[in-house]
């Protein structure tokens, strides 16, 4: 499972990157959106892989580690934030230059 | 000595009232120029009124030291001291500052309101008298940076014109940098000692001297005070620095600013002091400055030029007694600082005089000034004899002191140091000659701009009060200057002081011969002049300002071509720089990292289900990379990976993540839509093949690098402080929930930056979306028309009722949030989701005026409860964002544990809400705007 998981974040690391280093707007979106799956599961599993433990205290019940949890959770609803942010950007970005390159009218 | 209580709170009232006091002028100003004047006045004499109650202790040998906790790990504390040395500063800074603010009122213009003027002079005064009270060390730097900055908001004054902007900066380039060499001196200087009070630093200078890191600290400590006090060749600032208003001039360049860096010299005297280094370093550039200055002055067409060589001049003769390292040439320095800034005080404003009642400062154009003017002239005239050391005047008592201390003073250079003393007196005398004889004789005036005449009655006042001071202190020293000079040596050189007398008359001896001699030499070289000036013609002219400006240009064309090399505004470049360097320093980490155990995964079994989730999230990551062009496609291929990980947080035990990703993926696809529907449908032009090669190998780096460190940390073992958390959710936090207590009770601080954060991409997305417009495009890629019918009825009557139904859900996801799955966040999220299904399903002419209209009070309204709980604890004595619980029964719900971290959630609530229907409906507004008038279309 943890090799499963570690493809998964090599993947959508790569995937990530790559979209990051594109010329136009939408794909970096796409992309940072992927990067952060990344780094989401990436701070998750440093509470380790545990099945059937949720942290919900229960009489003799086994518990994952709460914390990464907690981070993570944040994470997501802040690159919800940011993915929304940058979607604004580029709107904003478009109008003013007429175009959709990252660099704002430079074509490349 | 540690003071009593209340005079300890005496001291440490001076500097707080010249702080507190720094606004006094600017509130007052609006009631007039002389209110602000009087406000700055007022403050000084409070000061002085507070000094003065402290006085006779200094005067009688005695350190005053008061110490405040500040940051005592770090060994900066606020502690000041007075002693004989502090004392005398604050007298000059004072007293001097009171006559700068009567001047300073007639002499700038009527039109002026003065409020900001006074206020920067006082909160540069504030800065001075902490310098010269400060016990700690550290502290001492921190108002010598205040000096810096305040004097330059002064020197740029009249910051419309283009010389006075660029003098200031150069005044602050130099002096900055200066205190930056002083910053690293005295740190050094606090490891040698293993203290930053100066109490015990004055008391280890054998120490300090043997510790090998002494030169470089002295060094260090030098380059500050030389560039402060404007040595050779740090000196150019100080000239260009008179575009300064004259009575910023006669405050900072007489007595204050540049006698701060030989007040350092004196300061730390005793500690640093002594040494052969010391000698040749503080004597060689005072020798150096000493003659070069006043070689400069007697060239000098400007008045003020002439006076700021002069003063350059002077303060090398300062160091230079310093350097002499003797206890007597220290004493004659201390002494030289009190004359000087009395008689350079009062030149400074008699040339202000001038330049106000003539327009002009030029000495080719003001001539024979004496029969416009003859009272101040009479004045000028006396301080300039001080400056020249003629007898009966402050200035001859210090000079004299000094001829005397370079004939004692034996080998290595015996003759020279007497010769070199007797050709910088000349020197001095000529510039003086020159400045009184051009100005106030020397035929008449040449084409000036206003006919000159005595100035205002008050205006003359403090230069007639300086100039007395010169009188009183010449021809009796002993029963005027002698107690503050005798206090302020003995604290400079923490030691019994030597045996000397002030006195006018010393017997026919070496320094008067030096001293007649000096004089009629000056005379003869000043009716030399002519073939002089044509000789000084017609020398190179060596500009500092140019040499300084090309240094700074060079400077900032080699700074701004770096900046390019990293970033040269291209976006792509600069992340693959980014990604680059950060694959770099993952390599170094793990190749000179210690040797961890290697990749042992304990592992879990991998099951189908597992294997054909990573698949669907394998195409669907590498499908939406490999088809970014086309977009709608890849948008929806990454929904299918937000949903498989979504399933992978469900299989892994966390709940409350599976629930977050699943709303956020739905807010997700539904923004991306919206935003791609102005955005071109397809990508533009491929990018070429070394690009794409280069983004691949950086991409593949990156994955295999994350992969590896994953695999990495998961082998190594595990240790948590999630111990706490578990134990203490129920008993402490009031919830079986220990994700959710984590984030609005343990680490509710962290969660309340978080909703910050959120908030503001709230206010920015609104603020990007502000009155822009742009063109609803008609036709998707494949040049099909966009629909344009009403909104399907069935989807509309549909939606409609299921809003309270997900409102219920999402109030009954919010309360059950602290014991099982759910929370804030969540709910939040899921609210957001229902409300953006009802812009899908009714359009935008329904939702909008149903929506919120203004999402920054909604805003500040969740920050406010969420902080607002935290508050709360504070009347109960408790730290912010502690909890309190208890258990409630509701009908329906059951028994609930209800704590006050609900509140703190509820918080979270609405500014996640707002966040999600502020983004969206911002884009409502812009698909207003771009059908202007059809049907609205989301």
């Amino acid at each position: 499972m943890e090799a499963l998981l570690a493809t998964a974040i090599a993947v959508l690391t790569a995937c990530g990157v790559f979209l990051i280093l594109r010329a136009r707007t939408f794909p970096v979106l796409l992309g940072l959106t992927l990067l952060s799956y990344a780094v989401n599961l990436f701070l998750f599993a440093s509470g380790r892989l545990h099945l059937d433990a949720p942290p919900l205290i229960r009489a003799g019940a086994s518990y994952t580690d709460p914390l990464p949890q907690a981070l993570v959770l944040t994470a997501i609803v802040i690159g919800f934030g940011m993915t929304g942010y940058l979607a604004m950007l580029a709107l904003r970005a478009l109008a003013e230059s007429g175009d959709d390159h990252v660099d704002a009218g430079k074509d490349s | 000595m540690e003071l009593p209580l209340d005079s300890s709170l005496l001291l440490a009232a001076i500097p707080a009232l010249a702080f507190a006091g720094c606004l006094l002028p600017l509130l007052l100003q609006r009631y007039g120029r002389a209110v602000a004047a009087l406000a700055a006045a007022a403050v000084m004499a409070g000061c002085l009124g507070l000094l003065l109650r402290l006085t006779a202790a200094a005067l009688a040998g005695q350190t005053q030291i008061v110490r405040l906790a500040w940051l005592p790990a770090w060994g900066l504390d606020f502690s000041l001291r007075l002693d004989g040395l502090g004392l005398l500063f604050c007298l000059l800074i004072l007293g001097i500052g009171m006559l700068v603010v009567l001047y300073a009122a007639w002499y700038l213009p009527e039109t002026d309101r003065l409020g900001r003027f006074y206020s920067i002079l006082l909160l540069f005064m504030a800065a001075m008298l902490g310098v010269v009270l400060a016990e700690n060390l550290l502290l001492l730097l921190v108002f010598w940076e205040i000096t810096s900055l305040s004097s330059f908001l002064l020197v740029a004054y009249r910051s419309d014109k283009h010389e006075s902007r660029i003098s200031a900066r150069m005044a602050l380039a130099v002096t900055g940098g200066g205190g930056l060499a002083l910053f690293a001196g005295i740190l050094l200087l606090g490891g040698i000692v293993g203290s930053y009070e100066l109490s015990v630093v004055l008391d280890a200078g054998a120490r300090i001297r043997s510790d090998p890191l002494y030169a470089p600290a002295l060094i260090l400590i030098l380059l500050g005070a030389f560039t402060k006090s404007a040595q050779f060749p740090f000196h150019f600032w100080l000239p260009n620095a008179m575009a300064a208003p004259t009575p910023v001039s006669a405050y900072l360049h007489s007595a204050t600013m540049v006698k701060a860096g030989v007040f350092l010299l004196a300061r730390l005297y005793p500690a640093l002091g002594s040494s052969d280094l010391w000698f040749w370093l503080v004597s060689g550039t005072g020798a150096l400055t000493l003659v070069y200055a006043a070689a400069v002055a007697l060239f000098r067409n400007d008045i003020k030029g002439l006076l700021a060589y002069s003063t350059i001049s002077h303060l090398g003769l300062i160091t230079l007694l310093f350097g002499l390292d003797t206890p007597l040439s220290v004493i004659a320095g201390i002494f030289h600082i009190i004359n000087h800034a009395i008689f350079k005080a009062s030149l400074f404003m008699a040339a202000g005089i001038v330049d106000h009642e003539c327009g002009t400062r030029d000495m080719r154009r003001v001539n024979g000034m004496f029969r416009y003017m003859p009272i101040t002239a009479t004045l000028a005239i006396i301080a300039a004899g001080s400056m020249a050391g003629v007898p009966l005047l402050n200035g001859f008592l210090s000079k004299e002191m000094f001829f005397a201390e370079t004939v004692r003073y034996a080998d290595p250079i015996s003759w020279a140091l007497p010769l070199l003393a007797t050709v910088a007196g000349m020197l001095a005398v000529a510039y003086s000659a020159r400045f009184v004889h051009d100005v106030f004789f020397n035929g008449e005036p040449i084409d000036l701009p206003r006919q000159p005449h005595e100035p205002a009655r008050w205006m003359r006042a403090p230069i007639e009060l300086l100039v007395l001071l010169c009188l009183l202190v010449g021809v009796l020293p002993g029963w005027t200057v002698a107690p503050l000079l005798d206090a302020a040596a003995g604290a400079t050189l923490q030691g019994p002081l030597p045996d000397f007398h002030l006195a006018l008359w010393h017997g026919f001896n070496q320094p008067l011969l030096m001293s007649l001699l000096a004089l009629a030499g000056g005379v003869l070289i000043y009716t030399l002049r002519q073939p002089l000036f044509a000789w000084h013609e017609q020398l190179p002219r060596m500009h500092a300002r140019t040499a300084f400006e090309r240094f700074y240009r060079s400077l900032s064309v080699g700074a701004r071509r770096g900046v390019v090399l990293l970033d040269n505004g291209s976006l792509q470049r600069y992340a693959a720089l980014l990604f680059a360097f950060v694959v770099l320093l993952g390599t170094w980490a793990y190749v000179s990292g210690p040797a961890g155990g290697g990749i042992r995964v304990p592992g879990l079994v991998a099951d189908e289900a597992a294997v054909a989730a990573l698949c669907v999230l394998l195409l669907g990551s590498v499908g939406a990379t490999a088809l970014y062009r086309e977009r709608l496609l890849a948008v929806i291929l990454v929904s299918v990976v937000g949903l498989a990980v979504t399933l992978t947080f469900i299989r892994l035990s966390a709940p409350d993540l599976a629930l977050t990703q699943l709303a956020v993926e739905m807010g997700t696809i539904i923004l991306m839509l919206l935003v791609l529907y102005y955005l071109p449908p397809r990508s533009a032009p491929k990018s070429s093949a070394p690009r794409l090669v280069r983004d691949l190998v950086l991409a593949l780096l990156a994955g295999g690098g994350m992969g590896l460190l994953t695999l990495l940390m998961l082998s190594a073992p595990l240790s948590s402080i999630s111990g706490f958390y578990l134990q203490q959710s129920v008993p402490g936090g009031g919830g079986a929930n220990v994700v959710n207590v984590i984030l609005v009770d343990f680490r509710g601080f962290d969660t309340l930056g978080e909703i910050t954060v959120l908030a503001m991409v709230a206010l920015a997305s609104q603020a990007l979306l502000d009155r822009l417009t742009l063109q609803a495009p008609a036709h998707d890629a494949d040049g099909r028309r966009w629909a344009s019918d009403v909104h399907p009825l069935f989807l509309a009557m549909l939606m409609r009722p299921l809003l309270p139904l997900a409102l219920t859900v999402s109030i009954y996801i919010f309360l059950r949030g602290h014991n099982v799955p759910g929370g804030g966040f969540v709910a939040g999220l899921i609210t957001s989701v229902a409300l953006v299904l009802q812009y899908l399903a009714n359009g935008i002419d329904f939702a909008q005026p149903r929506l919120p209209q203004r999402p920054a009070a909604l805003l500040a309204l969740g920050l406010l409860l969420a902080a607002g709980i935290g508050v709360a604890s504070w009347p109960f004595g408790r730290p912010f964002l502690t909890s309190a619980h208890g258990h409630v029964h509701l009908p329906l719900l059951g028994d609930i544990e209800l704590a006050t971290a609900m509140v703190f959630d509820l918080g979270v609530y609405v500014v996640v809400v707002t966040v999600v229907v502020t983004l969206l409906s911002g884009l409502g507004r812009l698909s207003l705007r771009a059908h202007a008038g059809s049907p609205g279309q989301a």
